[in-house]
């Protein structure tokens, strides 16, 4: 079991702090980040993908009935989705 | 064996470095620099050394191509001066913190404004906290020395930390010294080609220079200073074996004439050397004084600085450089706290001069050392001296 980061020691960091497991960042959450979060009207969706290609964050995927959706693990809620999806599938809600 | 050469000392760093079979060298001219990477350039341009010489548009890019060539693991040279080091200053906290084996000869020159091209060491002193090796060098032949001994050291997995090789500007960088020099077999002996160990390669993706949050910046800051601490045994094992390659010892702290002397005076570079002839006259009519060199700025050599002023009742430091505003002497500052703790310590008393090429003759340093004595004695209201200037 690798140490979580509140665990590591000086003596456990890789010499200039290098990261030897590619693909690490993926599991670093910046879901909570989000004071807002989209919320899809697919029915008007048109799967141009604009979306996915605005998104800064890389974090909108295809769905399983091929709409496209970010991921809220990752997704940081800034709003590019909403502003640039052509036919306003997507708006942004407060989060609790 | 070795052959003795009458060349600039500029000019024998290009050689050196060229010995050293370095595979890149990113760099933008500078006076009082420029000689060095001029020759370094020829050299490259002519078929004599086999590297890349990258031509940067400035000194943060230069030092920017330096990170990247060392990371992919390539042996990395790169020399400027004054505004140029100063350009480069927040990359080369970056070089250090990742630990990459970069070596780098500063020619000092002090800085604007106003503008000066000639030397003092504003430019070392500017750059003290980040986190480099910085060696001192008073002649030619310890300057082409210490770059050899830089690589070594620098790339010695136990340390893996770029390092600084400081000359005087103009006083060293520009004058026609004999040197031996080493054959380039024996350059090749005591110098193993460099194997970083994580270089960046496609086949085992490494990340490097990623953030780290606070939960983790404090241990990687402690991991480097416990590393840049712990360099200085390496240090001086690379200088032993290079005593016993090569025949010239060098250390931390080093002593003139200082049997049983009550005096010392401390300086760092080239004026060392005209501060020796004064240390043999006064030696000569009788008085008890001496000199000591700070030759390892960086780590800085708590240690030896103690066991060198053992027994001895004034301390004279000259700066060449001004922390303005606040104690004067930025390496007399260190040294005061570097003593403060000892239970009988020597009364210590700053000069600063030499600023902006100024030259310090034999009889500048004889009146330095009478005034330093005096003062010792009387006291000061002043945190430092001002060696020089007209009132």
């Amino acid at each position: 079991m690798p140490k979580s980061d509140n665990e590591l020691t000086w003596k456990d960091l890789e010499i200039g702090c290098i990261v030897t497991t590619p693909g690490s960042a993926a599991a670093y959450r910046t879901g909570d980040w989000r004071s807002q979060k989209p919320e899809y009207d697919f029915s008007r969706c048109i799967k141009c993908g604009m979306c996915q290609l605005y998104c800064p964050e890389g974090c909108v995927k295809v769905n399983t009935q091929g709409y496209f959706e970010a991921d809220l693990y990752h997704c940081k809620g800034c709003g590019i989705c909403a502003r640039e999806c052509p036919v306003w599938v997507i708006t942004m809600k407060e989060e609790a | 064996m070795t052959k003795r050469v009458g060349m600039e000392v500029s000019v024998a760093i290009g050689e050196m470095v060229k010995m050293a079979d370095v595979d890149v060298i990113a760099a933008y001219p500078i006076t009082p620099q420029t000689h060095i990477v001029e020759h370094l350039a020829e050299l490259v341009a002519d078929g004599e050394l086999d590297a890349e010489y990258i031509p940067v548009e400035s000194e943060h890019s230069a030092m920017s191509a330096c990170l990247g060539s060392s990371a992919a693991g390539a042996r990395t040279f790169t020399a400027t001066a004054g505004q140029g080091l100063e350009l480069m200053h927040e990359v080369l906290y970056v070089a250090s913190a990742m630990r990459f084996p970069i070596v780098m000869t500063v020619a000092n020159r002090a800085l604007s404004s106003p503008l000066s091209v000639w030397g003092d060491h504003s430019d070392a002193m500017a750059v003290r906290d980040t986190g480099w090796i910085q060696i001192f060098t008073e002649n030619g032949q310890e300057v082409i020395d210490n770059v050899i001994c830089a690589f070594r050291i620098a790339e010695d997995h136990n340390v893996l930390l770029p390092v600084m090789v400081h000359l005087d500007g103009f006083h060293l960088s520009h004058v026609i010294e004999p040197m031996l020099f080493p054959e380039e077999e024996q350059v090749k002996a005591f110098l193993p080609i460099n194997d970083y160990p994580l270089p960046l390669n496609p086949a085992k993706p490494v990340a490097m220079g990623d953030f780290a949050p606070p939960v983790i910046y404090t241990e990687a800051k402690w991991a480097q200073e416990e590393n840049l601490r712990k360099s200085k045994e390496t240090i001086l094992a690379v200088w032993d074996e290079f005593a016993k390659a090569f025949g010239r010892r060098y250390l931390p702290v080093e002593s003139y004439r200082t049997e049983g002397a009550k005096t010392l005076l401390l300086t760092m570079g080239s004026f060392s050397e005209t501060a020796m002839t004064v240390i043999d006259k006064l030696r000569d009519e009788g008085q008890k004084i001496g000199l000591i060199r700070l030759r390892l700025w960086r780590p800085f050599p708590f240690e030896e600085l103690r066991q060198a002023v053992k027994g001895v009742e004034t301390l004279i430091v000259l700066d060449r450089a001004l922390s303005t505003g606040g104690p004067g002497g930025p390496v007399c500052s260190e040294i005061r706290s570097a003593l403060y703790d000892m239970s009988f310590r020597p009364k210590i008393v700053s000069f600063v001069g030499g600023l902006g090429g100024r030259d310090i003759t034999a009889t500048g340093f004889e009146t330095i050392i009478k005034r330093g004595m005096e003062l010792a004695r009387t006291g000061s209201d002043k945190e430092f001296q001002i060696f020089g200037v007209r009132e």
